[in-house]
C-alpha cells in the first residue's frame, strides 16, 4: 500500500489545476448563466491532451494513467462541473468503449481523431422509457445488406450537440433483451438519418450539453459494429463501471471546489464580533465535510488504481460513486448554508456547485443503480 | 536548420507563500512549494515558440540547485524542452551571482554549441537581475537583457528584440550566438501538456557535479562569493491609509492639503 502520487500524477495535478484557474474558472458562472458550451475551452482542453489522457500514445492517447484521469477530472470539476463532465463523457464513454471493444480498424480509425480532442465523443443508451431498465431499449438496428439500418431516440446525451462520434446501443434481437439482444454501433454526426432533437434545459451543469439524438432510418456501414452481434449490453455496462470513476471525480471535485470557497468565506466573514471560522459549531461542519471528502476521493483512487492494474473493479468503482455522489451533495448544501444568504445567490459560486452536484447522483447510473451492483457483488448475482 | 538553444532555469519557493522569520531573519522554506521561476518561463516559452515554427530547435534548460531542482527540470521538459542539465553539488552551494554564473558558463561551455541563450530577467528569491548578464561577459558574447519582443530572422542568424526601458524602449538588431533575459510582458507561458508529463521521464537530465563542468574550485560556493546576504527582514506594515470623505471634489483636495501641509510634507 502507497498513498504517495507518481511525480506525473502530481504533475498532472499541478497542470491540470493551472489549467482550470486560469482557463475555466473565470468562465464558469458566465457559460453556466448562458448555458453556453464552452467551445473555447474544450478546443484547449484538446491541445494540452485533456481529452485523451488513460489511453497509450500507439492510439494517440497521452500515455497516462486512470488516477491521472480521474485527478483530471476532479481538478476540472473543483472550478466547473459542467467542464468536468465534458471530459468525462468524452474519455469514458466513447474513447475507453472503442479502445476496448474495437477492432483494429476501427481503433485506428477512431482513437487518434479522439484522444487528440480533434473530435469529440458520446454515449447513447438511455431512452425516454428505458435508462436504468437498459433492456426496455427500444431504438432498434435491422441488418440490410451492407448495412445497418437504426430507427429509434435517446435522450439525455452528454455533449450530444457537440459530439462528432457517438457509441450507440440498439436492439438488435428484441427477445434476448440484455442477454444478447443489444449491439452496439458507432455514429458519425453526419451519418444519414441521424439527428440533434431538443436540447435539455437542466438545473445544474448548465454549460454541458444535454441531447435527444433522433435516428430515422439511419444507415451506417456494417463495420461500425462494436464488438459482437448482442455484445451491446456488456459493452455498455463495462463502459459504465469505468465511466462511473469519471463521474465520481467529478463529483469529488465538485465537493472539494465548494469546500475551499466555504473555508475561506468563514476565514473572511464575520458575525457576533468573530470570524465564522472560529465558531466551534461550524468548526465541526467544516471537519465532517472534509472527512467526508477525503474517504470520497481514497474510494475513488482504489477504484482508478484497480481498473489500471486490470483488476475487477465494478464493485469499487460503484461505491465510489455512491459516496461521491452523496459527498457532493451533503457539501454542497453545507456550503451554501454556511454562506447564509449569500450562498442562496449567484454571486456566489456555491449556488452553482450545489446545482451541478445533484446530476451526479443521477446520471451514469442512479446511486440506487450503484447500490444494487454493490448489493449484487455482496451477495452474489 | 536546426537551431540550438540553451534556457538558464531556476527553481524558486513560492514567493506568493513564503514568510520570514522575525526572530532569525531566514527564509521559512517549510511546506513552501518549489517552483519554476517565473521569468525563466517566459525564456523558456519564446524557446518553444521558435521550437512550434522550427520543429528541429533543440532547446537545453540548465539550472543549478539541489537534486530536487531536477523536478523543475522535469518540468520544462513536460513543457517541451528536449534535454535538462542540473549543476548539482555541495562545493557549489551557497553561491552568489559571481559564483553561480561561473558554474552556469562551464556547464554551458560543456554542453558545447549553441545558437542563442535565454534566461529570464530575475529569481523572484533574489531578485538580483545579474546571474544572465554575468553569464554573458564570461562567455563573451552579445546581450540584451529586458526582452519584451522577439522575433529571429530567417536565416537565423540575426535577432531584433524590444527591450524594455522605464520610459520607453529599445530596438536591438543582435546576431547570434547571444544571450537575452526574458521580461513577463514577453508572452504566456504554456501549461505542461498531459502527453508532456507522461513523456518526460524519457528525455534526458543530465546532473553533474563540479567535476563533470571542470570548475575552479575557487571561483564556485559560499567561500569564493564576494558578496552574501547581511540580514532579511520583513518591512514594519505602514499601518492604514486614511479615506478622505467630502462632498465636493474641492472639499476633499482641500482636506488633503490641510492634512499634508499639517505633516510638512507640503
Amino acid at each position: 500500500m502507497n498513498f504517495q502520487l507518481t511525480k506525473e500524477q502530481e504533475f498532472v495535478r499541478k497542470m491540470v489545476r493551472e489549467f482550470a484557474t486560469n482557463e475555466v474558472e473565470p468562465i464558469a458562472a458566465d457559460i453556466d448563466a448562458e448555458h453556453r458550451f464552452p467551445e473555447e475551452n474544450v478546443k484547449k482542453m484538446a491541445d494540452y491532451g485533456l481529452l485523451g489522457i488513460p489511453f497509450p500514445k500507439e492510439v494517440g492517447g497521452t500515455g497516462g494513467d486512470q488516477l491521472s484521469y480521474a485527478i483530471a477530472v476532479e481538478e476540472l470539476s473543483r472550478v466547473c462541473g459542467s467542464t468536468g463532465v465534458i471530459c468525462s463523457a468524452h474519455t469514458s464513454l466513447c474513447c475507453w468503449p472503442i479502445y476496448a471493444w474495437g477492432n483494429d480498424e476501427q481503433k485506428e480509425k477512431y482513437l487518434p481523431d479522439l484522444c487528440s480532442g480533434r473530435k469529440l465523443g458520446a454515449f447513447g443508451l438511455t431512452e425516454p422509457n428505458a435508462g436504468t431498465d437498459a433492456g426496455g431499449q427500444q431504438t432498434r438496428a435491422d441488418l440490410n445488406g451492407d448495412q445497418w439500418v437504426l430507427n429509434g431516440a435517446k435522450v439525455f446525451i452528454t455533449n450530444g450537440g457537440y459530439a462528432d462520434v457517438f457509441i450507440i446501443m440498439a436492439m438488435t434481437d428484441k427477445k434476448k433483451k440484455t442477454r444478447g439482444g443489444i449491439s452496439a454501433f458507432i455514429v458519425k454526426k453526419d451519418d444519414p438519418g441521424f439527428s440533434i432533437g431538443k436540447t435539455e434545459d437542466k438545473m445544474g451543469i448548465c454549460a454541458s450539453s444535454t441531447t435527444e439524438l433522433i435516428f430515422q432510418n439511419c444507415t451506417i456501414p456494417k463495420d461500425r459494429l462494436l464488438g459482437q452481434v448482442g455484445d451491446g449490453f456488456k459493452v455498455a455496462m463495462s463502459t459504465l463501471d469505468g465511466g462511473r470513476i469519471g463521474i465520481a471525480s467529478q463529483a469529488l471535485g465538485i465537493a472539494q471546489g465548494a469546500f475551499d470557497v466555504t473555508v475561506e468565506y468563514m476565514k473572511a466573514r464575520k458575525q457576533f464580533g468573530k470570524k465564522l471560522s472560529q465558531m466551534e459549531a461550524l468548526q465541526f461542519e467544516v471537519a465532517n465535510m472534509a472527512t467526508q471528502i477525503e474517504a470520497a476521493r481514497l474510494l475513488i483512487y482504489q477504484a482508478a488504481d484497480m481498473k489500471e492494474r486490470n483488476l475487477p473493479y465494478g464493485k469499487y468503482s460503484a461505491m465510489a460513486k455512491l459516496f461521491a455522489a452523496e459527498t457532493a451533495m451533503y457539501v454542497t448544501t453545507k456550503a451554501v448554508q454556511l454562506h447564509g444568504g449569500y450562498g442562496y445567490t449567484k454571486d456566489y459560486p456555491v449556488e452553482r456547485m450545489m446545482r451541478d452536484a445533484k446530476i451526479t447522483e443521477i446520471y451514469e447510473g442512479t446511486s440506487e443503480v450503484q447500490k444494487m451492483v454493490i448489493a449484487a457483488s455482496v451477495f452474489g448475482k | 536548420m536546426a537551431f540550438k538553444i540553451i534556457v538558464c532555469a531556476k527553481q524558486v519557493p513560492d514567493t506568493n507563500v513564503i514568510k520570514i522569520n522575525p526572530k532569525t531573519g531566514t527564509l521559512i522554506r517549510e511546506g513552501v512549494p518549489s517552483i519554476l521561476n517565473h521569468d525563466d518561463a517566459n525564456a523558456l516559452e519564446e524557446a518553444l515558440k521558435i521550437k512550434d515554427k522550427y520543429p528541429d530547435t533543440h532547446i537545453t534548460v540548465v539550472s543549478m540547485g539541489p537534486p530536487q531542482a531536477k523536478d523543475m527540470l522535469l518540468e520544462c521538459l513536460a513543457m517541451g524542452a528536449d534535454e535538462g542539465v542540473l549543476v548539482s553539488d555541495r562545493a557549489v552551494g551557497g553561491s552568489d551571482t559571481w559564483a553561480t554564473s561561473n558554474a552556469v558558463a562551464a556547464a554551458i561551455r560543456k554542453i558545447g554549441e549553441f545558437d542563442l541563450i535565454f534566461a529570464g530577467r530575475q529569481a523572484i528569491d533574489g531578485d538580483t537581475a545579474q546571474v544572465g548578464p554575468q553569464i554573458a561577459e564570461k562567455m563573451d558574447l552579445p546581450q540584451v537583457t529586458y526582452v519584451q519582443e522577439f522575433e529571429i530572422e530567417k536565416d537565423m542568424k540575426s535577432i531584433t528584440v524590444k527591450r524594455a526601458l522605464e520610459d520607453g524602449y529599445e530596438v536591438i538588431k543582435i546576431k547570434t550566438p547571444c544571450m537575452l533575459t526574458a521580461i513577463k510582458e514577453l508572452n504566456a507561458p504554456r501549461y505542461m501538456t498531459i502527453g508532456g508529463i507522461f513523456s518526460a521521464n524519457e528525455k534526458p537530465i543530465h546532473v553533474w557535479n563540479a567535476n563533470d563542468i571542470a570548475i575552479d574550485l575557487d571561483t564556485v560556493g559560499l567561500e569564493a562569493s564576494p558578496t552574501n546576504v547581511f540580514r532579511s527582514f520583513t518591512p514594519a506594515p505602514k499601518g492604514k491609509g486614511v479615506i478622505l470623505e467630502g462632498d465636493t471634489e474641492k472639499e476633499v483636495a482641500e482636506k488633503l492639503l490641510i492634512g499634508l501641509k499639517g505633516k510638512h510634507v507640503v
